[in-house]
């Protein structure tokens, strides 16, 4: 699903954030990015989201070549893809049901469609009844569901989550990771970037990580040792 | 696009996208009704000064016209031309179909009027044979605003080998013309100069409103809009904000008409005159609304191209 074949990240200022990255992430398969504050988690899931191109190297998804891509292609990479942020950038302008719908009506879905697609995310991370609901009257918890039901309700064959758990209490933490756990289960390939090692450890999943922009650990999380990814 | 029985066919998606944008832009205008009142009411203000000034050069020239009317030939035929030769002549003139009627004074009649008008009658028993030519007074068809053609009309009445001079007494009648033309110049570069600055309204209102949606921008992009889906709610509020503008310079223009009205038929009146102030007709009014429907799409179009771009996810 992601293949990323000795890339390189180097920004305008000259700070190197990634280099010589070789990854593998299978179909169907959950993972987490871990490292530092720094250590190019956020700049690896922006080069995946296109929000970034490489300096250099060459990054396959779904066994598209992204350096074949215009920049007027981004927006239909970025459909296979369903995103989540640390600070849900949710709209506030509009209720639940809108923000959730939106990918929809970016492609054009049916409108009963979409009433049912929303209605059954909104279900999956248990919101539903909350489609009227302003999302500035929610908690940060259910904000953070707000923001992952958007992501999925497209049914993306990618989702990319960035620090999801990173404002949320230990509790909380726990019910969102078991959602990405259950959306995993059903097919969609699943990309973490966390810091919360312990909640790691208990999902099980692979750990890749980062250390000053290299790849420094690859394998699964009980092997490793702390003081990588702390 | 790959074919999803749970997505609308291509056609349908973009048709109801374009319904649901336009109504969603006219409604968030409706949302914040200070802020339209104000931005159209500024392009109404800019699009009825020139569109009054239009009215105003066009009634001049309506009344003008009626002048013109009063634009006379004089041919006067060499003297030894004789009234039947005269005769033939003015019947010729006749055919012309830049000529309403021709009018002819014979060297008698001639005579008479010079005598009742000069003064000089007693003295002019003295002369042993009348000195005065034969006279066609030549009425041409005037065209509204087309001095030039009565102008060509003299020239060409002056070829002919029977009129001695053509006399054309209406020179005022020409300048008053250049001088329209001038006002028409200037209402012109009036008009284009206010046309941009409608264009500048638009477009910065479209450039803050961008600035305040940065937000929604960066989602929709992250979530997969295209650049065309992004930049459309955008062209829908300049076209809202130019169609409300033209509507109420329409308006305004009508108000502003109904209020000179009655004043200036009274004044038309005092002259014996018929005069009536002439508006704008449906025709013009569609023009007006259509020049400022595409003033709000270009102003959005160049915000928008200028400043969509600034906005990428980070």
């Amino acid at each position: 699903m992601i293949y990323f074949d000795n890339v390189y990240k180097r920004y305008p200022r000259g700070h190197e954030a990634l280099s010589q990255i070789n990854l593998r992430l299978a179909r169907g398969q959950m993972a987490f990015l871990t490292g530092h504050s720094g250590a190019g988690k956020s700049t690896l899931l922006k080069l995946i989201a296109m929000i970034e191109r490489p300096t250099r190297g060459q990054i396959f998804l779904d066994g598209v070549n992204l350096n074949n891509i215009s920049n007027r292609k981004i927006p239909y990479i970025r459909r296979n893809i369903g995103i989540i942020f640390q600070n849900h950038h949710l709209l506030y302008d509009r209720p639940v049901f809108d923000n959730v719908a939106l990918p929809l009506i970016i492609q054009g879905y049916r409108h009963q469609e979409i009433h049912k697609r929303v209605r059954a995310a909104l279900n999956q991370v248990g919101l539903l009844g909350k489609e009227n609901n302003d999302p500035i009257t929610l908690s940060g918890g259910e904000q953070q569901r707000v923001g992952i039901a958007r992501a999925i309700v497209h049914k993306p064959l990618l989702l990319l989550a960035d620090e999801p758990t990173g404002n949320l209490d230990p509790e909380l933490s726990k019910e969102i990771m078991q959602l990405f756990v259950r959306f995993n289960q059903v097919g969609t390939t699943v990309l973490i970037a966390s810091h919360d090692l312990e909640l790691i450890k208990q999902i099980g999943s692979p750990v890749i990580s980062l250390q000053d922009g290299k790849v420094a650990y690859n394998g699964l999380p009980f092997t490793v040792n702390s003081d990588q990814y702390a | 696009m790959r074919n999803n029985p749970y997505k609308k066919s291509w056609f349908r998606s973009y048709i109801g996208d374009h319904l649901r944008v336009s109504l969603a832009s006219l409604g968030r205008l409706y949302g914040q009704p200070a802020a339209t009142i104000m931005t159209t009411a500024v392009i109404a203000i800019a699009l009825t000064l020139p569109v009054g000034l239009f009215i105003t050069l066009d009634n001049i020239g309506k009344l003008s016209s009626g002048w013109d009317g009063s634009t006379q030939i004089s041919l006067f035929l060499h003297t030894e031309v004789d009234n039947n030769k005269a005769k033939q002549l003015m019947s010729q003139l006749k055919k012309n179909k830049l000529i309403k009627t021709v009018e002819l004074i014979d060297k008698e009649q001639g005579l008479e009027e010079f005598k009742k008008i000069s003064g000089f009658g007693e003295a002019l028993k003295y002369l042993d044979h009348n000195p005065l030519p034969i006279v066609l007074v030549v009425h041409p068809n005037i065209m509204e605003n087309q001095p030039g053609r009565t102008t060509s009309l003299v020239n060409e009445l002056k070829k002919n080998d029977m009129v001695e001079l053509a006399q054309l007494d209406v020179q005022w009648v020409k300048r008053l013309y250049t001088i329209l033309e001038i006002a028409n110049r200037s209402i012109w570069v009036i008009s284009t100069m206010l046309a941009l600055a409608v264009l500048l309204i638009i477009g910065n209102t479209i450039r803050l409103d961008i600035q305040n949606r940065r937000e929604e921008i960066e989602v929709s992009k992250l979530i997969g809009a295209s650049n065309a889906f992004i930049r459309r709610p955008f062209l829908y509020t300049g076209l809202w904000y130019g169609l409300i503008g033209g509507m109420l310079a329409w308006s305004i223009t009508l108000i502003s008409l109904v209020l000179m009205e009655n004043p200036i038929h009274k004044l038309a009146l005092l002259y014996h005159s018929q005069f009536r102030l002439s508006g704008l007709n449906l025709e013009n009014m569609l023009i007006l609304i259509l020049i400022s429907c595409l003033l709000g799409l270009t102003g959005s179009w160049i915000a928008v191209s200028q400043h969509l771009k600034e906005i990428e996810p980070s």
